[in-house]
């Protein structure tokens, strides 16, 4: 469904991706996981032509991205970002119909689409007419999702859409988010510097150091046949948190 | 109403069309309207038929030259010739240049003014020589009205008496007499320094000091002579003697008046009734005409139509309009001034703020260009424009919408500079059109910056707006710009006091816009 060949990015002559290869398969859920600056949202930010490769080939649907084809590969594509990116100046309805409102669907299909997507993403329905500042962190989240949702994309690119919640309410929502995950059956590129979380998400981990891959594979596989040293490290660092939930995270990895 | 198609009144015969009035902008009707408004006011124009089109009077902004273009407008009224003043315009170039362009017909000038100032390029002196000077020009001149207003030397009574003072040359005499002149005559060439070598004069005892000061000072027995103009009000108030400028010393500042040659296809009347001045105002007369308005506080109009009452015998009625009338044409032409540039600088600047924000590199040219505007003095700004649009409305309406730039396009620039990077991220990624993106999200989101910036423009506008009065745009600055002519509070604050009201309410109105038109998730953050 998409894919990455030989992508080299840089900022000001600061190389940021260097030669990256990444196929993810349609229906198959992908978290980038890796430590802070190596390069994770700047991959989602490649797929979606918000930035441009110095070299290499992004595919999209087998098609090298151009761009003529961007409008409509991002209306394919369903994006949330860190904190929402919610529009304050919007409603949560508004918020989550814009592009179906741009595009003039019907106002019968855009409402019953927005019931459907509340009840997916179980937002409830009388926070709809709120403005994004009078919602709470985790609906704000629940808001972005319908809004990435809207169009029925094909593919989906969730950026640390966990990030900044606590953890009660990241709990519920990595829950419902892994649920939605399954059963729309979505391609999925999921970047997360959270290993459980990724394990849990992500049928397949993909672990970037310096804007390359530096492994990839499964949790069970990390932990047993790290990659180098760096793997080992990364994997270790995080064991404290896999050791609350090993049931889980070895469900995830399958 | 001053319409600012009148300025074109003479490019003929479009279809009389009702130029659309002007109040606020609101809704996209009225903004067409308001739009099209524009569109005349900046240069088409609404032609009106030839004979509907009344004689255009214009005068100096000083006492002796509305009074005089009161006396030309009610002479040519009480011939039934169908007639406006244009009060207060400017100075002589701005009027000759006006007489020149056709926006005005009729004026008051004096021969000393043509001959030195208008006409110095042409060496011209007599009254025939000036007389064909301006007929190459397409204009006419009147007879001499009578009076001659120029400089001269004005003793008081007493010390005239008893040293038997009659002319300049009776001064050689008595060097010890104590002089003040002003400091303009002081530094003149053909002032003072002129007149002590023509004359041989001798006095030591001279002081330099303001024209009223002056007056003040001889009336209190501190000086014994000073120089006055002849049809100075003060000269009867003060009890002075003029001495008669025996070698001809000073040159002649006759009074006549101006019109264009073409008046007379148009106003065949007019001719005859302009006819009937010449000849008929001496100096007393102008200084008692004077001294009715400055020193009396008579309005020019009642004086003036009492001078023709006396002299030629015409019974006119002038109508002074009550203070609600005066008030609400003021506000009208003030709101038609502030309204029209606010919303054709919202037009232009949206757009440009749009731009800078789109290109940084063009837009710091924008904002620098429209920067750079701003700091020209708002009167300069208003001179320049008098060349290129002449008198009325348009020139202010230019200066004006060019003043309302800055604001409004730096805030839009700032507001859509302004927006978090996630949220314009998050309007790309969704899919939209560059231009949906900007009506989505960047100009929503910009909005209360945008607006903010549209409140700064107008009410500086509404202030600046009053300087519109000095070439003869209306407005609250009429009365502000008479008031300080005669030196009357009441009539400076008839002006000063509303202004400073539709400052306020047009603040207090955008208050209520924003609040009306900013979403809850905007506000209060
Ligand atoms: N627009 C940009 N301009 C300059 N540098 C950038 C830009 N975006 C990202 N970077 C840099 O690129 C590197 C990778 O950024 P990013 O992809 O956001 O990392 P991650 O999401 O993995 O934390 C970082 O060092 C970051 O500072
Ligand atoms: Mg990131």
């Amino acid at each position: 469904m998409i894919a990455l060949e030989a992508v080299c990015k840089s900022f000001s002559g600061q190389p940021v991706i260097q030669g990256l290869d990444l196929r993810v398969d349609r229906g198959e859920s992908v978290a980038l996981v890796g430590p802070s600056g190596c390069g994770k949202s700047t991959v989602l930010r490649l797929i979606l032509g918000l930035l441009r490769p110095e070299s290499g080939i992004i595919r999209f649907d087998r098609r090298a991205l151009t761009r003529a084809d961007l409008l409509s590969v991002r209306r394919r594509t369903g994006y949330v970002i860190q904190d929402g990116g919610l529009f304050p100046h919007l409603t949560a309805r508004a918020n989550a119909t814009l592009m179906a409102r741009e595009l003039r669907w019907q106002p019968e299909k855009i409402a019953h689409r927005l019931a459907e997507l509340a009840e997916l993403t179980r937002f409830p329905v009388d926070g709809l007419d709120r403005y994004p500042t009078e919602l709470s962190g985790g609906q704000r989240q629940r808001v972005a999702l319908m809004r990435a949702l809207m169009l029925d994309p094909d593919v989906l690119l969730l950026d640390e859409p966990l990030g900044a919640l606590d953890p009660l309410i990241r709990f519920d929502l990595q829950r419902d988010l892994r649920a939605i995950i399954r059963r729309l059956g979505k391609t999925v590129v999921l970047v997360t510097h959270d290993l459980s979380e990724a394990a849990y998400l992500g049928d397949r981990l993909v672990l970037l150091r310096d804007g390359a891959i530096e492994q990839q594979g499964r949790l069970v596989d990390l932990q047993a046949a790290p990659a180098s040293p760096f793997v080992s490290r990364f994997v270790a660092a995080q064991r404290t948190h896999l050791v609350d939930e090993p049931s889980r995270a070895q469900g995830a990895a399958r | 109403m001053r319409f600012p198609a009148q300025n074109s009144r003479r490019r003929a015969a479009l279809p009389a069309e009702a130029p659309s009035r002007h109040r606020e902008v609101r809704g996209p009707q009225r903004t067409r309207s308001l739009f099209l408004t524009v569109v005349l006011a900046i240069g088409v124009g609404t032609a009106c038929l030839h004979a509907e089109v009344p004689v255009a009077v214009g005068s100096k902004s000083f006492t002796e030259g509305v009074i005089v273009g009161e006396l030309t407008t009610l002479v040519l009224r009480a011939a039934e010739v169908p007639t406006e003043h244009r009060r207060e315009l400017g100075g002589t170039r701005i009027l000759f240049g006006a007489l020149e362009a056709g926006e005005i017909d009729v004026y008051g000038e004096y021969t000393g003014t043509l001959a030195e100032e208008i006409l110095a390029d042409e060496n011209v002196d007599s009254l025939s020589e000036i007389r064909d000077a301006l007929g190459r020009r397409g204009i006419a001149m009147t007879a001499p009205l009578g009076f001659n207003n120029t400089y001269a030397i004005g003793v008081r009574a007493e010390v005239a008496e008893e040293l038997g003072l009659r002319t300049i040359s009776d001064l050689r005499a008595h060097p010890s007499l104590r002089l003040g002149l002003t400091n303009e005559f002081m530094d003149r060439g053909d002032g003072w320094p002129g007149l002590r070598q023509r004359y041989r004069l001798t006095q030591e005892n001279v002081r330099g000091l303001d024209h009223d000061l002056a007056y003040k000072a001889i009336g209190s027995d501190k000086l014994d002579a000073m120089d006055v103009y002849t049809t100075d009000a003060e000269i009867a108030a003060y009890d002075l003697v003029v001495l008669e400028d025996d070698l001809a010393y000073f040159p002649r500042y006759e009074a006549v008046l101006l019109y264009r040659q073409d008046l007379v296809t148009r106003h065949p009347a007019a001719l005859a009734a302009l006819d009937q001045l010449p000849g008929r105002f001496d100096e007393a007369r102008m200084q008692g005409l004077n001294g009715a308005v400055k020193l009396e506080g008579r309005r020019e109009e009642e004086v003036a139509a009492d001078a023709l009452a006396e002299v030629l015998g015409l019974t006119v009625t002038t109508d002074a309009p009550s203070l609600t009338d005066r008030l609400g044409q003021r506000t009208l032409e003030h709101l038609f001034l502030v309204g029209v540039s606010l919303f054709a600088a919202i037009v232009v600047a949206i757009p440009l703020g749009i731009f800078a924000a789109a290109r940084p590199r063009w837009g710091q040219v924008v904002l620098g260009a429209v920067g750079i505007v701003q700091t020209i003095p708002a009167l300069a700004l208003l001179v320049f424009m008098i060349p290129l649009l002449g008198i009325y409305a348009p020139p202010a309406l230019a200066a004006l919408f060019l003043y309302s730039l800055l604001p409004i396009v730096r805030n839009t620039h700032a507001g859509l500079v302004g927006i978090p990077a996630p949220l314009t991220e998050s309007a790309e990624a969704l899919g939209l059109s560059s231009g949906a993106q900007l009506r989505r999200v960047g100009l929503p989101l910009a909005l209360p910056s945008i607006l903010a910036g549209i409140k700064t423009a107008a009410v500086i506008n509404v202030g600046f707006a009053t300087l519109g009065a000095l070439v003869g745009a209306g407005g609250y600055g009429q009365p502000i710009l008479t008031g300080i002519r005669l030196d009357a509070t009441p009539l400076i604050l008839e002006g000063a006091v509303p202004a400073a009201l539709m400052a306020l309410a047009t603040q207090g109105l955008f208050e209520l816009a924003e609040r009306r038109l900013v979403p809850r998730g905007l506000r209060g953050r």
